[in-house]
């Protein structure tokens, strides 16, 4: 389809190390429109960053090998690009911003320097007009220009995030990697933050992939959600259909567990147990264990995607049981 | 009913190469048993070293604890030691916390052991009470902390301040580094452990739908000062401060319904080095006016909720 800025089909990576082999994305189908924010969601060691950086093309292969599938960037399988043609489009056209800002900065360049390197390696443009334009991204993001030659370690916490984002944002990508962006950050600064980048996708017309696992975060900002749980993606859908008609048990779980800001009860619901150990996934249904509807069926055979409602897609078998 | 814990005028500062940090600046409040404070600010507002201060991990610079009617605000070493069984402390990253050599059992042990009170078998049996209490199966008995998930090492943390069977324990941050679903399980563990021996908490956070959830009374603060002390229902419906109002209104929430208007807050918070006497929230404060330039009074606005803002009556919600 055309009006996918980026498709994954059927998307495998695993980590082998020396006991075990960690299957860290399995079969993995997500799409992103232009202009789209799809949230992905999930807890730690669901397989949400190495998506990313499988787009990215930034594993460490090895230990990671991208075992099977495609990811259709503007129609064109970047994952048969050649290292060269690779560079062209990291950082230009897709870019990432890392989560955790206080190590995603080189501590001894000044942020000015790292914008303007960035922008001077992927447009034909002489040192002093990146520079200018390395200025323009500083203070889009709300930082004067004239702090353009102070090092890493003299910005706070959210504002050297707001350089990673400008960074990121410099050479104008079409799809931006937003990795945990905020979740390093305090509230106040976190809903800054979500803020300016809102504002700046209206204004640029970029697609994001959003990871978080807060859901809150997502309800502020996804148009579309996908959840992500041991590697599959278990449940996907608009915004609404996650919101409001959350259909897959551990979606249901997630929400079960959030502390309500309006809500009485004395106790939360918990799910029980823990995420199945990725070196040695079950053959069954991986949520199967820690589900309280799961059946026989379930801890035999892996179900299939079902979509329940147009665009809302989740693999569970008890959707059909209630169909 | 008597309080546990009286805190007056608790100062923390700490001296630095530009001046003095004032980390905690004339805190008070009370505590009664099983009940829970939640203290909720943003990094730097020193909700973390007055938890440290009052168990007395950091020697306070001026002002006042009271435990159980004693003073202990200069303890003795003896004083300090005896103290020590009364209240307890829970880190917030279970991952740093617990020292990577030793086993479950040996880190569950250990202080009973400095203790001294109880024989080796009697601290082999009150360990496996333990980890049944806090849900560590007998087969982890001997695993290291690198083999475990952080909910099962945080359920660690969780029985080493226990152990002594303390009446107050601060939690710095408990669940801040867990998984929401594991959050879940251990907000759950501690509540019912609060019921069953009426414990005490102090619960520092940043996560303010966590605090609400878990807290009877909520203390907000913003650079080494309370700023507003409500309980909780209270706090989150008649919203005071003007920095509370705009704390709660940046709690992304996990619905599409409903958005609310978000008040966002303009710069970051300031340096807590030599502050001026006035309002410290005043750079950012959207009302803020000449007045606030003089030192805030706290002032009861009505029984149990208090606030420090000279404005906060001409703020319309």
């Amino acid at each position: 389809m055309a009006d996918n800025i980026l498709e994954i089909r059927d998307l495998v990576v695993e980590y082998h190390t020396d006991d075990a082999i960690v299957h860290a994305v399995n079969s993995v189908n997500l799409s992103i429109k232009k202009g789209e924010t799809v949230g992905l969601v999930g807890e730690t060691g669901a397989g949400k960053t190495t998506i990313a950086r499988s787009i990215m093309r930034i594993l460490q292969t090895p230990p990671a090998k991208l075992c099977s599938g495609e990811i259709l960037f503007e129609e064109q399988n970047i994952m048969a690009l050649s290292e060269h043609d690779m560079r062209k489009i990291r950082g230009n056209k897709i870019a990432m911003i890392f989560q955790d800002p206080m190590t995603a900065l080189n501590p001894i360049e000044t942020v000015g320097f790292q914008i303007a390197e960035a922008i001077g390696l992927h447009n034909k443009i002489s040192r002093a007009e990146a520079v200018r334009r390395a200025c323009d991204m500083l203070e889009m993001v709300g930082i004067p220009s004239a702090r353009y030659d102070e090092y890493p370690h003299q910005f706070s916490g959210g504002m050297k995030q707001r350089v990673v984002i400008a960074m990121a944002l410099a050479c104008n990508p079409e799809l931006l990697l937003a990795d945990e962006p905020t979740t390093a950050l305090d509230v106040t600064i976190q809903a800054q933050v979500l803020e300016m980048m809102q504002s700046l996708k209206e204004r640029l017309g970029t697609s994001v992939l959003m990871i978080t696992h807060d859901l809150g975060v997502v309800a502020d900002c996804c148009q579309s959600v996908a959840v992500i749980y041991a590697g599959e993606i278990v449940e996907y859908g608009t915004a609404e259909h996650i919101f409001e008609a959350a259909t897959h048990p551990y979606t249901i779980g997630l929400f079960n567990s959030l502390p309500k800001l309006d809500s009485d009860a004395r106790r939360l619901i918990p799910i029980k147990g823990l995420m199945p150990d990725p070196t040695n996934l079950p053959t069954g249904c991986t949520f199967c264990e820690r589900c309280p509807d799961a059946t026989e069926k379930c801890a035999a055979e892996s179900p299939d995607v079902v979509e329940i409602a147009p665009g809302h897609l989740v693999k569970c078998f008890l959707t059909e049981v209630n169909k | 009913m008597a309080a546990l814990l009286e805190v007056n005028g608790l100062k923390k500062y700490f001296k630095s190469g530009s001046g003095m940090l004032h980390a905690v600046d004339d805190i008070s409040f009370t505590l009664e048993a099983g009940k829970t404070l939640g203290v909720v600010g943003e990094s730097g507002c020193g909700k973390t070293t007055l938890g440290r201060t009052i168990l007395h991990l950091t020697d306070p610079t001026d002002g006042e604890i009271v435990f159980e009617g004693k003073d202990i605000s200069n303890p003795t070493k003896n004083e300090l030691k005896a103290m020590r069984e009364e209240m307890q402390i829970i880190f917030q990253d279970p991952y740093s916390s617990l020292n990577p050599r030793m086993s479950v059992s040996t880190a569950i042990m250990e202080p009973l052991v400095l203790q001294g009170k109880l024989s080796k078998a009697e601290i082999r049996d009150e360990v496996k009470t333990l980890m049944d209490t806090v849900g560590i199966a007998k087969r982890f008995e001997n695993a290291y902390p690198h083999e475990l998930d952080g909910g099962r090492r945080q359920r660690i943390g969780i029985a080493r301040a226990l152990a002594l069977k303390p009446k107050f324990i601060v939690c710095d941050e408990p669940v801040s580094a867990l998984d929401v679903s594991i959050q879940a399980q251990i907000i759950n563990l501690m509540l019912d452990l609060q019921e069953e021996r009426g414990l005490a908490y102090m619960f520092v956070t940043h996560d303010l739908s966590v605090v609400k959830y878990i807290s009877n009374d909520i203390m907000v603060m913003y650079l080494g000062q309370m700023v507003e002390k409500a309980p909780a229902d209270e706090l989150f419906t008649n919203t005071l401060h003007p920095y509370t109002k705009a704390l709660l209104s940046a709690i992304p929430v996990p619905s599409i319904r409903n958005k609310k208007e978000r008040i966002i807050m303009q710069g970051e918070i300031t340096s807590p080095i030599n502050p001026k006497p006035g309002c410290r929230f005043m750079a950012r404060c959207p009302y803020a006016a000449e007045d606030c330039a003089a030192p805030q009074v706290l002032e009861e606005h009505s029984a149990n909720h208090f606030v420090a803002c000279c404005k906060y009556k001409t703020i319309k919600n």
